[in-house]
């Protein structure tokens, strides 16, 4: 099938307009005899679930957490950007979209992408008037950040917490529709499959986690709004829950695939301290700003840091490497993410990391503690050259900025980082890529439509931070609930769909095999010992620098650990009950498949760009080389084994922003 | 407004109110008992106005009662209600980590001083009621007959904390009080809605009410135990 | 370290449970308290036995799934944490652990430490929203100020993650701490007022209806709430529920 993005002809600032005003519509009255699955409840799931049942339609919501708000958008930190310009710095919808489409790296759509930053605005208005409490300046209007890699202050923000209050306003939208009975919410629902007729997505088949059945919904459009996919790496900073199940077997049924090899691996978080570890924890990247990067230069320092002989504060400075200050003297510990967590990776794989795991490096904070301190002093007219004065004076300045961060740390290591050094390690954080879709979030199968992370969209190889929650509430809110219209509006004299036709009972013997399958194994080995080891080869060949030999060995090594999975697994219970080892097994399954897809179109794109980077294409200085010819989306289309599927390229144009090389000179 | 008492604010908040009543009652009832201490002679002034005075008798005094009973049965109810809101318990509970005795345990200091008030009421009240309305006596006096006889009510007092059993009552049952004041002072702000910047400088004065009036009704009786000239 | 743990093991909703002891061994203070269960979980299995089942998801405090009651305590000793942020450290060699899971006859236990929440959505659904729809044209973000002390007070409110220690830890089984967060949010704004009436009414109905018990004032629940919603959202409430009541 050839990909058809449906981009609306016209300018592009018309563009989104000119669709909306030519697009089929469904009138209210016939919006009651149409039903809408929605799986997810994160920012896009929910207020898309939130805005059809406004509009009349009636849904069915779904998701596998035992209620809508903690879905994994809750744990979002930083901000959520607008183009609102209410700080006066010049911001616009045209340099929202620039910056979004540079930081991508090249590699998003252009009209999805402005259509994302001219509804940017329109989300904070109606998050404010649902009662979300961003934060505010003494006159009582909104308070804005900036955040790397813009020039512009446009990032709203809820303290430490934007992701948990947007995902309670839209739990909360949900609410009202859930009281008015137009959404029936499945809560502890795993959805496994999606169920196809005529060509059309007509439903899915869910696991009820509580009691194990399997359940048949139909309905006239499934949306899929379920997340990322980083747990394919075993350790990220998503919630233990996150996975690629419900995508995944979207694109089983048809769905394509696309970029699977783009992922955000984020610098600062807090390391792995042994094998028990079960997840990352994100540190802002805002405390690049005063925090210096180094490791030992010497392997001798390195053995004694981490038998604990010596103290990192004791370490000479002439005997320590601040490597980014030494290889980007320009940008110094303020390079972009995906140098710093390479360059971090290059130190660690040289044997020079700090802690017993050998993966972390130090972030020290001793010389904005003096060079803060010493300020201070100066203000208040104190003595300067009191050292213990200093360090109390820069130690409170550090603790105003950071003074959360710092504390959470402290609750995880159990060091104290006023007193001596941050020890980080980049972990896998978000993927941008997921599920094709065309401009109105159609899936290659009609009728199936995926939004939020779990599609591919807007962010091109690389994600700029605070603009995930802006993508997914654009889509849930703002887009998909009108072009869904489109679809839907040939569905008003269909009538409910049937579940009892031979799709369904096809698609349900299915799930049915795979369960007992995994329960009736019995093998030896739990879920997470395949997991664990899936996730050290993704991290070791797919992470954050691949090379052709490492992904070819990965593909070989996943396939066979695949195999070795569905001889070997041990998932204990039964199916009828709650099990969440059998849930669990389900996921690792998909990431057994995915990974492997995962590996191979790293391999194919013979290029960096973003998030992914091929050590054979870099430029002199070693940053990322992205090659002309791979200005395309790939998508891929499922054949059965991963290493059957079939590539199709989306081409990229750009007719509205010159295509220029990433710099950080 | 209909039904508030079927509402758990609703009830929370008449349980405040009543309590609210109670220590306003109490206050007064010490401040009269106290007077014993220094002047007999005010000390039955006081008590003969309040013992025959239309307003008091009539109105305060049922409505007092009425107060008592609401507050302990709605007491013992909420107690019945919230045990029921946990069916199993757990197997280590650990409630000191993160609430007072006193907070935990209000259906038993309050269960001490119902106890206490029923013999307290048979003691004095009953006997008055006698008095007055059984046997038609509203003068107030040690003689009837004799208005020279000076007031009864200093005198039966002094007699009633004679003998050391009562006194011993009386002291644990004020202790209760005490106890039961410590959380349910603060506890009836909190209930009716009140809790802003002046909770905190509530809580000092919560502490001297829950403890002074307590301690002051046991000094009372031990003053009249140990002083008491009959 | 080496650990006893009594852990609550009940296979199902009608099942009666009981507590059962486990050994474990070699436990790392570095590890967090779901990491402990997970390698007593992975050695469980190893044997052919049921791992225990509890809730979690985020691992990092914001989702409000991990509940576990852990020696007497909701989300263990340690304060403003929750029990995925417990870390081992807080334990000494040698201690007996008890994990059990939330008791509130509002909150049936699904399966061993896992119990069912879902009253705290009914809740919500009562009335835990703003009704405004979706329409593209909302009156712009900025067109209202609000006190920044109204608008802080409110976020702190708002963060609430609905774990449910406040029900677990209350004497009572109370839900009044997690209730009054959200009525306190929106009675903070100016966005909330014009439903504030029905919307207290309507949510402390079915908190009632759910069969939670009623608020004394112990003030357990602020204490062992991870996120340190403070008493005076309850006291908010109280006054926004008697204003809806004299007003009909
Ligand atoms: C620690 C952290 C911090 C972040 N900070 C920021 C930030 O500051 N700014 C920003 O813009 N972005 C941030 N992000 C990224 C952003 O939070 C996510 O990309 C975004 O929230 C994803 O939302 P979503 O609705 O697409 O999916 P999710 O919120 O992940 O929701 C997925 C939903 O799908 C359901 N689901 C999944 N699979 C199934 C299935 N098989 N059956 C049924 N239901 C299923 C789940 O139950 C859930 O409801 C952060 C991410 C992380 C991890
Ligand atoms: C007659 C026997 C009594 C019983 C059985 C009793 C019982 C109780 C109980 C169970 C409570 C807790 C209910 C709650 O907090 O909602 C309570 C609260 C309270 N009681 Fe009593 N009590 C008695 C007498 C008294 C007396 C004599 C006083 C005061 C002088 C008093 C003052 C209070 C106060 C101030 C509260 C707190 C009210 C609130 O929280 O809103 N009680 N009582
Ligand atoms: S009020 Fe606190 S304890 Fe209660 S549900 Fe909310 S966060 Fe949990
Ligand atoms: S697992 Fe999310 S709060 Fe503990």
């Amino acid at each position: 099938m050839a990909l058809d993005s449906k981009i609306p002809q016209g300018p592009l600032a018309d563009k989104w307009t000119n669709h909306k005003n030519n697009i089929n519509l469904v009138n209210p009255a016939n919006k009651r005899l149409i039903d809408v699955i929605v799986v997810g409840t994160g920012l896009a799931g929910g207020s898309a679930a939130a805005t059809l049942a406004e509009l009349g339609y009636n849904v069915k919501a779904f998701c596998f957490q035992d209620s809508p708000r903690r879905a994994h958008s809750i744990a979002a930190q930083g901000g959520i950007n607008a183009a609102k310009n209410y700080q006066g710095d010049g911001d616009s919808t045209y340099r929202l979209f620039y910056d979004t489409v540079k930081g991508g790296d090249y590699r998003s759509r252009e009209a999805n992408v402005y259509r994302l930053a001219e509804v940017s605005a329109n989300i904070i208005d109606q998050c404010v008037a649902q009662g979300v409490p961003f934060a505010r300046d003494y006159g009582g209007l909104l308070d804005n950040r900036s955040f790397g890699g813009v020039l512009v202050s446009r990032t709203f923000y809820a303290k430490g917490q934007t992701g948990q209050q947007l995902l309670l306003g839209a739990y909360s939208a949900m609410n009202r529709q859930i009281g008015r009975g137009k959404i029936k919410m499945y809560n502890r629902h795993e959805m496994l499959d999606i169920v196809v007729v005529d060509g059309k997505a007509r439903g899915i088949i869910a696991r009820n986690l509580v009691t194990g059945e399997i359940e048949r919904h139909s309905a006239h459009a499934v949306v899929l709004g379920t997340g990322g996919y980083g747990n394919v790496f075993f350790l990220s900073t998503n919630a233990m829950g996150s996975n690629v199940t419900a995508a995944w077997k979207a694109h089983k049924r048809g769905a394509y695939f696309a970029n699977p090899c783009y992922t955000q691996i984020h610098p600062t978080c807090i390391p792995v301290s042994g094998d028990h570890q079960s997840k990352l924890t994100l540190m802002s990247e805002s405390l690049r700003n005063d925090g210096r990067i180094w490791v030992p230069k010497h392997k001798k320092d390195v053995e004694a840091i981490r038998n604990k002989t010596l103290k990192p504060t004791d370490l000479k400075e002439e005997d320590r490497d601040y490597y980014l200050e030494r290889r980007y003297p320009a940008f110094g510990n303020l390079v972009p993410r995906d140098v710093a967590s390479r360059a971090a990776k290059e130190r660690c794989d040289a044997g020079f990391g700090v802690n017993a795991t050998g993966e972390a490096v130090y972030l020290d904070f001793a010389s904005a503690i003096q060079r803060y301190g010493k300020e201070q002093a100066h203000v208040k007219g104190l003595n300067e050259n009191d050292a213990a004065l200093v360090k109390k004076l820069g130690q409170e300045v550090v603790k105003n900025k950071y003074g959360n961060l710092f504390q959470m740390y402290e609750k995880i290591v159990d060091e104290n980082p006023y007193e001596t050094p941050m020890m980080i390690y980049p972990a896998v954080h978000y993927t941008m890529g997921g599920i094709w879709v065309d401009y109105n979030l159609q899936t290659t199968v009609p009728g199936l439509y995926a939004i939020g992370e779990a599609n591919f969209s807007d962010h091109g190889a690389n994600r700029l931070g605070a603009s995930a929650l802006m993508q997914g509430l654009a889509d849930g809110y703002f887009v998909l609930p009108y072009t869904i219209g489109d679809y839907l509006a040939d569905d008003i004299r269909t009538g409910p769909i049937s579940t009892e036709t031979k799709e369904f009972e096809e698609a349900e013997n299915k799930v049915r095999e795979d369960i007992n399958h995994l329960i009736n194994n019995k093998g030896t080995k739990p879920v997470d010992y395949f997991h664990k080891k899936l996730g050290k080869i993704m991290w070791n060949k797919c992470g954050m620098a691949r090379n052709e030999k490492d992904l070819k060995s990965a593909i070989e090594e996943i396939s066979q650990l695949r195999a070795e999975f569905w001889k070997d697994v041990r998932v204990p219970g039964d199916a009828n009950e709650f099990n969440e080892e059998l849930a669990k097994a389900g996921r690792v399954a998909d990431f057994l498949e995915l990974g492997e897809l995962f590996a191979k179109d790293a391999l194919v794109r013979e290029e960096s760009a973003g998030g992914h980077f091929r050590e054979e294409y870099q430029t002199a200085e070693g940053e990322a080389k992205r090659r002309k010819e791979f200005q395309f989306v790939s998508a891929w289309e499922y054949k059965g084994e991963p290493k059957d599927a079939v590539l199709h390229k989306e081409d990229l144009v750009y007719e509205n922003i010159e295509v220029k090389e990433r710099s950080y000179k | 407004m209909s039904g508030i008492l079927n509402s758990s604010i609703g009830r929370k908040f008449a349980m405040a109110l009543s309590a609210l009543f109670l220590m306003v009652f109490i206050l007064q009832h010490f401040a009269i008992n106290i007077l014993s201490v220094f002047s007999p002679e005010a000390f039955n002034e006081a008590s003969h106005f309040m013992g025959t005075f239309w307003a008091v008798q009539y109105l305060l005094q049922p409505v007092l009662i009425l107060g008592v009973i609401f507050h302990f049965v709605m007491g013992f109810v909420l107690e019945i209600k919230n045990n029921n809101a946990r069916k199993v318990s757990y197997a280590k509970n650990n409630g000191s980590a993160n609430s007072t005795w006193m907070s935990r345990n209000m259906i038993w200091s309050g269960g001490f001083i119902l106890v206490f008030i029923v013999i307290h009421m048979i003691d004095f009240w009953v006997h008055e009621m006698n008095v007055k309305y059984v046997a038609g006596d509203m003068t107030g006096l040690i003689d009837p007959t004799d208005p020279n006889s000076g007031f009864r009510y200093y005198e039966e007092l002094v007699v009633k904390f004679e003998p050391i059993w009562r006194v011993a009552l009386y002291c644990v049952g004020f202790v209760f009080l005490s106890l039961h004041l410590l959380h349910g002072f603060g506890s009836a702000f909190q209930s009716i809605g009140a809790n802003n910047k002046y909770t905190k400088a509530l809580k000092g004065v919560s502490k001297v009410y829950s403890i002074g009036i307590p301690a002051g009704f046991i000094f009372i009786a031990l003053f009249h135990h140990f002083t008491g000239t009959h | 370290m080496n650990l006893t743990l009594k852990i609550w093991r009940q296979k199902g909703a009608n099942d009666k449970g009981k507590m059962v002891d486990y050994q474990i061994s070699d436990v790392s203070p570095d590890m967090s308290f779901l990491e402990m269960l997970d390698v007593l979980n992975t050695q469980l299995i190893e044997k052919g036995d049921e791992p225990v089942a509890f809730d979690h998801d985020c691992r990092e405090g914001i989702c409000g799934s991990c509940s576990l009651y852990i020696n007497g305590e909701a989300h263990g000793p340690d304060r403003l944490v929750t029990t995925c942020q417990l870390h081992m450290r807080k334990f000494k060699d040698g201690d007996t652990i008890y994990i059990e899971p939330w008791r509130a006859k509002a909150f049936p236990v699904i399966k061993d430490l896992i119990v069912d929440r879902s009253s705290f959505d009914r809740i919500q659904h009562a009335g835990g929203f703003i009704s405004v729809n979706t329409s593209g044209n909302t009156q712009d973000a900025n067109s209202i100020p609000i006190e920044k002390a109204n608008a802080d007070a409110a976020f702190d409110a708002a963060t609430c993650i609905g774990c449910g220690a406040c029900v677990a830890s209350c004497k009572n089984s109370s839900a009044m701490l997690f209730v009054s967060a959200k009525v306190s949010q929106f009675a903070l704004l100016p966005q909330g007022q014009v439903e504030a009436t029905d919307r207290v009414m309507n949510m402390v109905n079915q908190m009632d209806a759910e069969g939670f018990g009623n608020c004394t004032n112990t003030g357990a629940c602020e204490v062992e709430c991870p996120k340190g919603i403070s008493l005076e959202n309850i006291a908010r409430m109280n006054r926004e529920y008697l204003k809806a009541s004299f007003k009909g």
